[in-house]
């Protein structure tokens, strides 16, 4: 069968397809992120909470032969994490930055000591939803298999927007983020509400984990995260903690993962380490730039330990 | 008599209710804290309806009663009776489903929500699921009824101190409170909206019999606004009354034992010689940590041998004008002369201009906590030859030294030189700053909220040092936002409001009507 050529379109479509996909775990995280620091609380571990997401969703996937079963043992897991997190950052004197780089390694290393007997076996894929198929184009249909994930991940992000504003619990949670002494004068346990909401950001950050390995062509190695659960913290700055903004710097970064891959469907390796180096670069340069020793980081909530003077 | 619901009413609802305030009686209530007596034995009685003033100086034992009628501590012994009936406070949340409210110094809103946001999260009921447009048009129902008005939409990060006041008190009013304990409540406000808050306050108790509970140490509103008056003086009940049959001079002794006068200290009079410019400030402006300029053009000039007095409400620039004064903070434009010469605050040249600083709250601002009182009073002299060691080494044997004759001489209470500063208390933090910047020659002295929180005794004296300088030849420009203080010491007076210098003149003519407007921001007064 002769293989259509699409010439130069290549590029963006597979920039499209490639934004889509890598902006999904991103989402996840950092929208699980940006309600943990709203409500006060800097989470660092979820890079190993991701990494033990993948593998549990991918082992749990392989024993039932059921990938949303693994998606869902993954969130639990990375629940378990975050709420490991909140509570011992209850302890007084606890620094949360420390506890989340040592929860971290410690997510990391559990999932690789568990995950050494799935490296090879492979376990049944999320499905993906054909949105394609009003196209001849092979290459179309291609770019337009989206990820469920991708689209429950907005609506999360859409939920979460309105829930900050409109219930009283996202209420409870920006007050807990801004102003501890005045939300423990209206009578509410700001450590209680932190421990809930960090749970949450795991378990947000566990399901994203579980896209990484279980989306086509998903596999299990320890090479499988690229450093999303670190970034997640510069993409909250980059929103202005807003899970909205979440959305739109998930699909930057996303797209900034995928020009290294789409260049190369048309041939252009040359560069290859640089453009691939992207989202980091874009991430070093958003920190350097929205930090400053003479001015606070605005839409901060005063309560997180990055912004208290 | 309405009984008493766990839910505050609706606001719109009372006036059908007619809710009557609550009474509220302590019966020899004592706190200590392990050995020492904050509380002894003190009995007060607030009527129902009335605004009742208690009046104190700093330590006196004001805020620990107020904190155990409202539950925040757990008194050692004595009761507390509401409406004539015994109670137990069992922490804030049972003091505010009493009824009891209150309004503290610091702020408890949260600045990054709006003030619609703040007043409904307030409320011990709200709904899982909040209806924006049905809450604000009630919240507007209310603020109808209110003389003030404020923007609902607006995050409270924006609003001045004097709003988020005011904002405070409505969020009281808004929970249907019938006993309202008031900290200080006007120290962050201009006298015109002094006048405003505690007039709607006197309003409320006469019309819909609201109970308020006043703590000042302010003579004219107590005297102006205040039914009754109860006055603590270190932890004991030194006298109370009708506000009506006591006059200022029998208050102030019950407050300090003796009549205090705050007549104007002696001061030297430079009769004839004009005394050269020692500082110039000419056209600085600075931004403040958000990037929003808190000074915007300010000029001023003083002597030697005068004391400018800065007055005005706190949050007005004040804090950044010092901070850029002190090299703490990079003005935007503008330029410092000192002596005639050009300046930076930079430590060689403070040194050799002999620039000394005291910034307010000095324990955050002029120390560091966890080091020594000897280490910190060392600060401007521990490179000096007499104090350094050989090679560019220190030596705490004469930084010790040093400081022990300074805490002799300053009086600064501290059981050793090696007792980290933070343990000490107000008073002496300050003292020792001040031995640190005052023993030496003083050219040019700029002061900040000095007396702040500390005692009638170390407030005296150290006014009495200040004006000790300035008889000696000193510059001195000092900010403060008690305008008592200001007029007290200074010669020439300025009121700095929104970043500017709005007002100047010489202490003799000027008057406290036009300060006031000024501080208001109410007219542009020229200089006299």
């Amino acid at each position: 069968m002769a293989t259509t050529d699409i010439g130069l379109w290549t590029v963006p479509l597979a920039m499209f397809a490639g934004a889509v996909r890598v902006s999904t775990p991103f989402l996840f995280v950092s929208v699980g992120e940006c309600l943990t620091e709203k409500s006060g609380r800097i989470n660092l571990g979820l890079e190993g909470t991701l990494v033990f997401g993948a593998m549990a969703a991918y082992a749990v996937s392989f024993h039932t032969h059921s990938p949303w079963l693994g998606t869902l043992f993954a969130g639990l897991a990375g629940a378990a994490f975050g709420a490991l997190h909140g509570a011992i950052c209850r302890l007084p004197k606890v620094n949360d930055v420390a506890i989340g780089i040592a929860l971290m390694l410690f997510g990391t290393g559990l999932a690789f000591f568990f995950g050494k007997p799935y490296i090879e076996p492979v376990a049944p894929h999320l499905p993906s939803i054909a949105l394609g198929n009003w196209s001849s184009l092979p290459q179309v249909r291609a770019a337009l298999q989206i990820n469920p994930l991708f689209f429950i991940g907005i609506a999360l992000a859409m939920l979460f927007s309105w829930a900050l504003r409109c219930t009283r619990w996202g209420l409870i949670v920006r007050m807990c983020g801004d102003s501890a002494a005045a939300t423990r004068s209206a009578g509410y346990s700001v450590d209680g509400v932190r421990l809930v909401v960090t749970a949450i950001g795991g378990f947000l950050a566990g399901v994203g984990g579980a896209f990484l390995s279980l989306s086509y062509p998903g596999s299990w190695s320890e090479g499988l995260s690229s450093g999303q659960g670190m970034m997640a913290v510069a993409l909250v700055i980059f929103a202005r903690w807003s899970p909205l903004g979440c959305l739109g710097a998930s699909l930057l970064f996303g797209a900034a993962g995928a020009i290294g891959p789409a260049l190369q469907t048309v041939g252009i390796t040359a560069g290859y380490d640089i453009f691939n180096a992207a989202p980091y670069l874009l991430t070093l340069v958003f920190l350097i730039a929205s930090s400053s020793s003479r001015r606070n980081l605005k839409g901060a909530p005063s309560e997180l330990s990055i912004s208290r003077r | 008599m309405t009984p008493q619901s766990t839910v505050p009413s609706d606001p719109h609802t009372r006036d059908n209710k007619r809710q009557s305030g609550l009474a509220l009686q302590t019966v020899g209530m004592t706190k200590h804290f392990g050995s020492h007596v904050a509380l002894d034995d003190v009995s007060i009685k607030v009527n129902a309806g009335s605004i009742h003033a208690l009046l104190g100086e700093n330590g006196a034992g004001k805020s620990t009663l107020v904190k155990c009628v409202m539950g925040e501590y757990k008194p050692t012994r004595g009761q507390i009776l509401l409406d004539n009936r015994e109670v137990a406070i069992d922490g804030l949340r049972d003091a505010h489903r009493q009824g009891m409210g209150m309004v503290y110094q610091h702020f408890t809103l949260v600045p990054s929500l709006t003030a619609a946001e703040n007043l409904v999260m307030a409320r011990a009921d709200v709904p899982a699921l909040i209806d924006w447009q049905a809450e604000k048009a009630r919240l507007r129902t209310f603020l109808d009824r209110m003389p003030f008005k404020l923007s609902l939409d607006r995050p409270v990060s924006t609003f001045a101190a004097g709003e988020r006041q005011k904002l405070e008190i409505l969020k009281q009013l808004y929970l249907a409170r019938r006993l309202l304990i008031l900290d200080e409540p006007t120290s962050a406000l201009t006298p015109g909206e002094a006048d405003q808050v505690l007039s709607l306050l006197r309003e409320l108790t006469r019309t819909d019999g609201l109970t308020v509970m006043m703590i000042s140490h302010k003579f004219r509103e107590v005297m102006a606004y205040a039914d009754d008056v109860s006055v603590l003086r270190r932890g004991k009940l030194a006298g109370a009354g009708r506000v009506s049959e006591l006059s200022v001079d029998a208050m102030s002794r019950m407050m300090v034992g003796n009549a205090v006068s705050r007549d104007a200290a002696p001061r030297r009079d430079w009769r004839g010689s004009e005394q050269p410019i020692a500082l110039e400030v000419n056209g600085v402006g600075a931004d403040d940590d958000d990037g929003v300029p808190a000074v915007r053009e300010v000029s001023l000039y003083v002597r030697a041998g005068e004391v400018l007095g800065i007055a005005g409400v706190s949050g007005n620039g004040q804090a950044e004008l010092v901070e850029v004064l002190s090299g703490q903070r990079q003005p935007t434009h503008g330029q410092l002369r000192v002596h005639g010469r050009p300046y930076s605050p930079l430590r060689g040249e403070m040194e050799r201009s002999k620039v000394f600083c005291l910034p307010e709250e000095p324990l955050r601002n002029a120390t560091v906590p966890h080091m020594s009182v000897a280490e910190n009073i060392a600060f401007r002299v521990f490179d000096q030859p007499g104090v350094r060691s050989f090679g560019g080494w220190l030596s705490p044997a004469r930084i010790r030294l040093h400081a022990r004759k300074l805490i002799d001489s300053y009086r600064v209470k501290t059981s050793s030189p090696d007792e980290p500063i933070k343990n000490l208390s107000g008073g002496n933090v300050q003292r020792a700053i001040l031995s640190r910047e005052l023993h030496a020659d003083v050219k040019l002295l700029i002061v900040a909220n000095p007396c702040f929180g500390l005692d009638f005794a170390s407030a005296a004296d150290i006014r009495a040092r200040i004006i000790e300088q300035r008889n000696r030849g000193a510059a001195v420009l000092l900010i403060s936002e008690d305008l008592d203080e200001i007029i007290e010491l200074a010669d020439r007076i300025a009121v700095m409001s929104e970043g500017r210098i709005v007002y100047e003149a010489a202490a003799h003519v000027a008057d406290q009507q036009s300060i006031g407007r000024a501080m208001a921001a109410e007219a542009q007064v020229a200089p006299a």
